[in-house]
Parts: C-alpha cells; sequence; structure tokens
C-alpha cells in the first residue's frame, strides 16, 4: 500500500536564550490511508512538535533543520506562502487539546466551518450545504449551525472543530491530544468519530497522546518517542504483545491493569534535558538493562521485523 | 437599495455595539449613556446648524458687544456676529477636524499595531522604534509644529493631530495582540490554511473592539482640547470661520467687558471633550474590572 504520510530524517531544534533544544532528531514515519497512526511519549518528548512539523507550523524560535513530509508525494516543508497555505486545509489539517479555546468566541459556528471553505476557494452557496452536511457527518444537528461556541459542550465543540479540519477532505489529519480535555464517555464518542471518518474518507490520522490504553485501543500502528526520537515503532498488537523496547516495556508497566491485580510500575527519574541530551542512548540513565555500550553510542532506529522498528543496543544483543 | 443598506448598516451597528457593551458594569454603561447624549447633542447641533442659528455666523448682525437679548440669546462679539449662532456653527469645525483626526490615526495605528504584534520580530522592531520616536515628542508640541508647518487649515490641524496619536492606537493594539496570538483559535485557524491578513482582521481585531472604542473616545476627547489648542493659536482656521478655540482667543480682551465671549466657546470645548472621556471612561469599567 502507498503510504499518504511519509515523513523522512525530520530533525527540529528551538533556539532559545538559554540552549538550543532538540526537540525533535531524525523521525522517520508513514502512515497509509485511513491509517492512525498513535505517537505515544510523556510529556515534552516532543511529540507535539513532531505535529506542527507535519504542517511546517512549528512555533518561533522553533526551526525544522531538515527532513521531508510528504502527503501525497507533496513535501510540506518544501511550501512556501500561498502554497503552503492551501496545503494546510486541503492536504493535512489538525484538531487541538482543548475544544474551549480552539473555536472564536465571536463567530458562529456556521461561520467558523465555512470560513475554511471559502478561503479554499469554494463558492458561497455550495459552502453553505457543505457547512450542513459536515454538522450531520460529525454527528451534529444542524440548529448548532446558529449558534455560538459558548453554548455548545466540549463534546460538541471538538466536534466543530473536527468538522472544519476535515472540510477539506484533507489526507492526514494531526490529531493533538484531542480528547484530553473531555471525559471519559466523550473521549469514546470523539475516538470513535474520528474512527469513523478515516475509515469512510481514507484519511491517516496522527494520533498524538500521552494515554497508551488509547493507543491501544484504536491505532493501527504505534510509535513511542522519547526525549525527541522514535525509539520503537510497530503495527499495535505485535509492540502490545512483545514490547521490545527498555521504555516501551516501562510505559505498559505504569498503566494500571485491573485483572492482574499487580500495581503499576512508575518510570523513575526524569526524561532528560533536551538542551544537553546524555551521549549514548537518551533512555540509558533510567533504563534497567542499561550496559556500558548504551552510554557511549547512540543506537539508531533499525528494522528488526517486518514493519518494527527499534532503537536499541539490546536488539544487537539478541542477534 | 437605500432600505437594504441602511439595515445592513444598522445590523452592524447593532452587532458591533453589543460587543462593546458586553460585559460593561451598569455604572460603566450610565457614564457611556450620559456622555453619549452629550455627544449626540452637539451632533444634532452641527448637523441642524442652518436651522438652529438664527443669524449668519459669519456677517454682523447687531452692533459690538451687545449684552445677552432676546435677538442675540449670548450677545454679539466685537465685530458683532452673533455668538449663539458663531457656536452651533463652530461645532461643526471641531466634529470635522476631530473625526478626521481620529477615523486618519486609527486607520493607520490599528494595522501597523495588528502587524507588529501579529508577525513580531524585525518587522515588530523597527515599527515600535518609529512610533516610540513620535510618543516621546510631547504631543501637544509635535502637532503645534505640524500645524504650523503645514498652514492654518482645518484638514492640516486635522492630520497634525492625527499623527499625535497614531502612536497611542498602535501601543494599545500591539500589545493586546501579543496577549492574543497565542490562543488556541488563531492556531486552529492558521492550521486550516486561513490567510493571515484574514486571521488579522476577523479573528483578531473583533476581540480588540472594546479597548479600541475606549481609545477611540479618550483619544477624541484629547484631540477636541488639541484642536481648540491649535486654533487659540491660529493654526486651525482663518478668520472669520467659526469655531471654539478661535473665538476663544478673539474674545481674550473683553474677559472684563464680555465675560460670556470666553465662557461660552470654552463651556463648550469642556463639554464635548466630557462627554467623550465619558464615553471611554464608562467602557473602560469593563477592562478594569476584569483585570
Amino acid at each position: 500500500m502507498r503510504e499518504v504520510l511519509r515523513i523522512e530524517d525530520l530533525t527540529v531544534y528551538y533556539y532559545t536564550l538559554r540552549g538550543v533544544v532538540r526537540a525533535v532528531e531524525r523521525v522517520y514515519l508513514e502512515a497509509g490511508r485511513g491509517e492512525l497512526v498513535a505517537i505515544v511519549g510523556e510529556s515534552g518528548c516532543g511529540k507535539s512538535t513532531l505535529g506542527y512539523s507535519i504542517l511546517k507550523l512549528v512555533p518561533p524560535p522553533g526551526r525544522i533543520l531538515s527532513g521531508r513530509v510528504e502527503v501525497d508525494s507533496v513535501d510540506i516543508l518544501e511550501l512556501e506562502g500561498d502554497k503552503l497555505r492551501h496545503a494546510r486545509g486541503e492536504l493535512v489539517s489538525m484538531i487541538f487539546q482543548d475544544p474551549f479555546t480552539t473555536l472564536d468566541p465571536v463567530r458562529r459556528v456556521e461561520e467558523q466551518i465555512a470560513e475554511v471553505l471559502l478561503e479554499h476557494g469554494i463558492s458561497k452557496e455550495e459552502a453553505i450545504d457543505r457547512v450542513y452536511d459536515l454538522l450531520r457527518s460529525v454527528g451534529l444537528s444542524e440548529r448548532l449551525a446558529r449558534m455560538y461556541p459558548h453554548q455548545l459542550s466540549g463534546g460538541q465543540r471538538q466536534r466543530v472543530s473536527i468538522a472544519a479540519a476535515i472540510a477539506l477532505e484533507p489526507r492526514v489529519l494531526v490529531a493533538d491530544e484531542p480528547t484530553t480535555a473531555l471525559d471519559v464517555v466523550v473521549q469514546k464518542q470523539i475516538m470513535d468519530l474520528l474512527d469513523s471518518i478515516r475509515r469512510e474518507k481514507g484519511m491517516a490520522v496522527i494520533l498524538i497522546t500521552h494515554d497508551i490504553v488509547l493507543a491501544a485501543e484504536r491505532a493501527d500502528k504505534i510509535a513511542i518517542m522519547y526525549a525527541g526520537k522514535i525509539v520503537e515503532e510497530g503495527p499495535i498488537d505485535e509492540v502490545l504483545k512483545e514490547p521490545r523496547h527498555p521504555y516501551t516495556k516501562a510505559l505498559l508497566a505504569s498503566v494500571i491493569d485491573i485483572e492482574s491485580r499487580e500495581w503499576p510500575q512508575a518510570i523513575t527519574g526524569q526524561p532528560p534535558d533536551l538542551r544537553k541530551p546524555p551521549p549514548g542512548c537518551r533512555f540509558a540513565p533510567r533504563c534497567r538493562y542499561v550496559f556500558d555500550k548504551c552510554r557511549r553510542e547512540e543506537p539508531e532506529l533499525v528494522e528488526v521485523d517486518h514493519g518494527r522498528r527499534i532503537a536499541c543496543w539490546l536488539e544487537e544483543r539478541r542477534l | 437599495m437605500i432600505a437594504v443598506y441602511s439595515r445592513k448598516l444598522l445590523g452592524r451597528v447593532g452587532r458591533v455595539s453589543r460587543i462593546v457593551l458586553e460585559g460593561v458594569p451598569p455604572t460603566g454603561r450610565k457614564l457611556v449613556y450620559v456622555g453619549l447624549a452629550i455627544v449626540l447633542v452637539i451632533v444634532f447641533m452641527a448637523i441642524a446648524a442652518p436651522i438652529i442659528a438664527p443669524h449668519s455666523p459669519t456677517a454682523p448682525s447687531g452692533r459690538p458687544l451687545e449684552p445677552p437679548s432676546r435677538e442675540h440669546p449670548f450677545g454679539t462679539d466685537r465685530l458683532g456676529r452673533d455668538v449663539f449662532s458663531r457656536i452651533v456653527y463652530g461645532s461643526r469645525t471641531v466634529l470635522w477636524v476631530v473625526a478626521v483626526a481620529v477615523i486618519i490615526s486609527s486607520s493607520i495605528g490599528i494595522p501597523m499595531g495588528l502587524i507588529s504584534g501579529y508577525y513580531g520580530g524585525v518587522v515588530d522592531r523597527v515599527l515600535s522604534m518609529i512610533m516610540d520616536a513620535v510618543y516621546a515628542f510631547p504631543s501637544l508640541v509635535l502637532a503645534i509644529a505640524l500645524a504650523a508647518a503645514l498652514g492654518p487649515r482645518p484638514e492640516n490641524a486635522a492630520v497634525a493631530i492625527a499623527v499625535v496619536y497614531i502612536p497611542t492606537y498602535f501601543r494599545m493594539v500591539r500589545g493586546q495582540v501579543l496577549q492574543l496570538r497565542e490562543t488556541p483559535f488563531l492556531e486552529a485557524a492558521r492550521v486550516l490554511g486561513i490567510p493571515s491578513t484574514r486571521i488579522m482582521r476577523r479573528h483578531l481585531l473583533p476581540h480588540l473592539l472594546p479597548t479600541i472604542m475606549v481609545v477611540f473616545s479618550l483619544s477624541a476627547a484629547d484631540a477636541v482640547l488639541t484642536e481648540a489648542a491649535l486654533s487659540f493659536l491660529g493654526l486651525a482656521v482663518r478668520p472669520p470661520t467659526p469655531d471654539w478655540g478661535f473665538d476663544l482667543y478673539s474674545a481674550k480682551g473683553f474677559a472684563r467687558s464680555a465675560p460670556l465671549l470666553i465662557a461660552i466657546p470654552g463651556f463648550m470645548i469642556t463639554v464635548l471633550a466630557l462627554g467623550l472621556a465619558l464615553i471611554g471612561e464608562g467602557l473602560s469599567e469593563r477592562v478594569r474590572r476584569t483585570r
């Protein structure tokens, strides 16, 4: 299957006054039609920066140093000006964590969705029809079209954001913690909605989350990120059944499992300061299986099985 | 046709006033209404001047320095012109100059503030530096210098006053944009490929409206006084054009013999400035409360 999204060798640094933050380093990632790829990691591991990079929207002082982000064979990072503006919305778009602040409080729902269509060259008459179609397709009643965001619930607002994001049927939708601010019931509804949309429209969804359980339930593929790098990646079933990177194991062990009656295991220590990451493997200081090579040399992400990639020196020992 | 347009205009006025008055506490609203009433009375006076004024503002209609009478409610000036008529017509000059000045300075200051705050970086630094340079001048001195250089015409006075108030709009707008710049709904608009100009106009500007209205009315109040000062110095109008500030100047030799000649224009200047200031003060109660 031809991939819809292909990220190659992406590196993003933040040039702050207190040093260079190496937020994303040498990341490779692919997503196919209708696939949901979860990027999982703790706060500050660079997963949101990765998400913004897909739209070439890294906030200053961040800079994309190298890499390609191909959507349908178009390199987003090469685009400039009006072409880039059109790519956002038409090829890739994004939804955010907090539905309470992502809608303009002084504009009606219909205006916010119609604006996207109008600014991408769709006629007024068509835009009006499409707004109602979109509202229906995200499970909202047409009655809400005339309302202002403050009149809606959190779930409804997130649905409106999704309607605006999918208005132009982009090939890739980046969902940055889309359900974190919502309660579990609404969370399930929103995830169901994203599932049906991606299946129906063949849209690849990049789900950025810190919740490995959510990823486990929904994703086709999972990429575990730690300190700016992807440490393990593969089909969700295989990764969950047989996690091979120590960090993935630790993450899975930190989840409460009611059936096993075991206490979740916390990961000791803190993630490294990305201004001066440790030499060698970035996870080495917190790793239970660490040996001297880990502290000297940085492991590359290598394919160990079909579609399964891991960056860990332990893999070398297995051979 | 006209009906459609006026309904559209009314709708827009209603929408703007709703945004502006939203969240203004009752005490503030009272101030706004009182100020608005004062200003509207003076505006009405300017529009209906030919109906209200009993005499010509520029031709003598009696003997010089007549005391108040039924014929001349406020008496006549040193050239025998009706003071009441001159006051009524004089409102046209002030309002015109102030309106033009405020429109010019806001239509330059607001977009510059938006651009500066939204884009940041070098653009912001250059614009801020220019604005700070203008702001650093004492405003009245700058206005006098400009008006003197341009010559004593109302439109020149308006330009001179406008230049003085551009930095006020600029700084206010820029500060607000900096606060709003990182809000998620702007981010969300960028993600969807909405052009920056539209984001500024449609998503930033409405949120600045309450603050802009405060600056708008306060700077207008200030501009009334500056206009009076300029015309007092003979830098705004040429005689015999009626103008409150200039009439004040012409009356300065008669403070003892005909005190009304000074009192009436002075009073009108104060009242108009007060009316505008009340609107601004009332509206700013909301800003103060949220702080």
